[in-house]
């Protein structure tokens, strides 16, 4: 062992790391702070919600606003349901099909030797930078043209190509070795088998990360509610909470809470679910 | 003899190629006619009038010339707001994510996730649920947690109205975004800063480094360029695609006293609430030019090509 030396990713526990704790540790509780104070928020009975000064952590907690909020959207015409069943369907549409389509192109630009090979990289290299609200209007158009709005389509198409996916799903398939791929071709295979059978096996972090990323940009986003659709029921599921919580009422804060854990929740679970695969790809996350 | 598999290899080369693309075309296709077209028409209709009733009419670069002259609320508020905004929350929040990351490498495993789990939580919840927290802490009425504190704490008499006053609601909205920033540039640099050869340090520890900033400087830093510039990109388009924030917090675009108004917001103003799509598509041309400039300076800073 050198004297001095580094002393990254410790085995055991040493009290010059106690510096750092002081650090993290405050940060960690202000990241964490707000989410569980909106947990509590959620299942606050009304006069708890009403309270001043308003309390941190739930005394009496209750499902009320859970009840609120599906018997308020009992009322108006479209069912909390249905918004539920639209946001399941388009996320998992768009999850399947971005994951098929990233690691087919991710491997095609990985393994495979072809004119345009650089090329392409290099642009969706420059589509990283992609900011979908400077091209909102284009893409309305030419969802229009192709007659899908108002429909699921007008959801799921415009994000299933994601350049993050693509460059991290590259990236790790850059990994496998090729000797494993030659031995296959030797052994006869074309070029789809092996994607089937070696490929797919072998960048399942790649693809466990690709399908947290995707599933974040669909199952939070209201821009393609709010700019592709305007029959109420295709809508999906954050576009019917964002209307919730602008209701400035008291009342209304507790149902948005309640909405928003609902919404949260999954999201949490898959990411602790895969958190290790996730690490595992980011190794190979770098620009060069 | 050598012929023959001269023409063998050929064969398997031009079936390589058509296999190529065949995988390829699904990503392509739905890249180009969503992402690459929408670029392009963008970068077309900023040259013309379109007010989505009419035709576009062609105009030169009349938007051009408008948005650097005499778009006041661009040059006053939307530009220095972006460019604040851009600095604390992408380049600050860069940082705060580097050094994070690399603190979080310091201890041990298990923490480690733990931390890093809360760390990134915030990243993870989407828009609508970051605006009702954050709107129900700082609610302007004493229901709102903060104004609650300030209360009791005596500091204040009446509840502030944050979200509605300029002043406030500028640092509100930083804070807020470099709370939900730490994303997947930060795990990225986690893992950069967990996957550098130890030999490398102790090499360098035998050759005289002496403390852990040096050891930053000189050996962690250049380790994981290419993880340093990922980060540095989702940072820099994480900042300026930022602006949303701003009006769900306030529930109006512009915000009060364009107190919040990012070139997000402005495009989103003068696209769907006045009409000016051909104005807010210069705009939008204007914002990507600034990404890819931003981008550019990240490249120029981590290439590790030269090594």
């Amino acid at each position: 062992m050198a004297v001095g030396g580094t002393k990254v990713n410790p085995q055991k526990f040493h009290k010059s790391q106690i510096p750092f704790y002081l650090y993290l540790i405050p940060i960690a509780i202000f990241m964490g702070a707000p989410i569980v104070y909106i947990i509590n928020h959620a299942f606050k009975p009304m006069d708890e919600l009403f309270a001043f000064p308003p309390r941190f952590l739930v005394s009496h907690p209750t499902l009320d606003n859970f009840r609120n909020l599906l018997q308020t959207t009992a009322g108006s015409s479209i069912p909390i349901g249905r918004y539920v069943f639209n946001s399941l369907v388009v996320t998992l549409a768009v999850v399947i099909l971005s994951i098929f389509i990233s690691t087919m192109a991710g491997f095609a630009l990985s393994k495979m030797n072809f004119k345009l090979k650089g090329p392409v990289f290099e642009v969706n290299n420059i589509a990283l930078m992609f900011v979908a609200t400077a091209v909102t209007i284009p893409r309305y158009l030419t969802i229009n043209a192709l007659g899908i709005l108002d429909t699921y389509w007008a959801h799921i198409l415009p994000l299933v190509a994601m350049p993050v996916c693509l460059f991290l799903i590259k990236q790790f398939i850059d990994g496998v070795p090729n000797s494993l791929i030659e031995a296959a071709q030797l052994a006869g295979a074309g070029s789809f088998t092996i994607y089937r059978k070696i490929i797919l096996p072998l960048v399942k972090p790649a693809i466990a990360t690709g399908a947290i990323l995707s599933f974040q940009s669909v199952w939070t986003n209201v821009e393609t509610s709010n700019l592709f659709t305007s029959a109420e029921g295709i809508r999906t599921l954050p576009f019917y909470m964002n209307t919730l919580s602008s209701v400035g009422s008291v009342q209304g804060q507790g149902m948005a809470a309640a909405a928003a854990l609902i919404m949260f929740v999954p999201n949490l679970l898959l990411f602790i679910v895969m958190q290790s695969s996730v690490m595992n790809t980011m190794a190979y996350s770098g620009i060069k | 003899m050598e012929r023959e598999i001269k023409k063998r290899r050929n064969s398997r080369l031009t079936r390589d190629d058509l296999t190529s693309y065949a995988l390829l075309a699904p990503y392509i296709l739905l890249f180009a006619v969503f992402i690459l077209i929408p670029v392009m028409m963008t970068a077309g209709l900023s040259f013309t009038n379109f007010d989505v009733i009419n035709p576009p009419r062609f105009n030169g670069i009349t938007n051009y010339l408008y948005l650097f002259t005499q778009d006041t609320v661009f040059m006053k508020y939307v530009l220095p707001n972006t460019f604040l905004y851009a600095i604390v929350v992408g380049v600050g929040g860069y940082v705060l994510s580097f050094l994070l990351a690399w603190m979080l490498a310091q201890i041990q495993a298990l923490p480690r996730t733990l931390l890093s789990l809360c760390i990134y939580m915030p990243s993870m919840l989407g828009q609508v649920f970051i605006a009702v927290i954050w709107r129900t802490v700082f609610s302007g009425d004493q229901g709102g947690w903060m104004n609650a504190v300030l209360l009791q704490l005596g500091w204040i008499d009446q509840p502030i109205q944050f979200l509605l006053v300029p002043d406030y609601f500028m640092l509100i909205m930083i804070v807020v975004s470099l709370w939900s920033s730490m994303g997947i540039g930060f795990l990225s640099m986690i893992s950069g800063i967990l996957n550098i050869n130890r030999e490398i340090y102790e090499a360098a520890y035998i050759d005289g480094l002496r403390n852990r900033f040096q050891e930053i400087v000189h050996i962690t830093i250049p380790s994981m360029k290419p993880q340093m510039l990922f980060g540095a990109v989702m940072s820099v388009v994480g900042a300026f695609q930022a602006g949303n924030i701003g009006v769900m917090l306030t529930g109006s675009n512009p915000t009060p006293g364009y107190a919040a108004q990012l070139m997000v917001n402005h495009i989103e103003d003068y696209g769907f609430t006045r009409y000016e799509m051909g104005y807010a598509a210069a705009v939008s041309v204007g914002l990507l030019g600034l990404i890819y400039a931003f981008s550019f300076i990240a490249r120029k800073l981590f290439s590790a090509k030269d090594e």
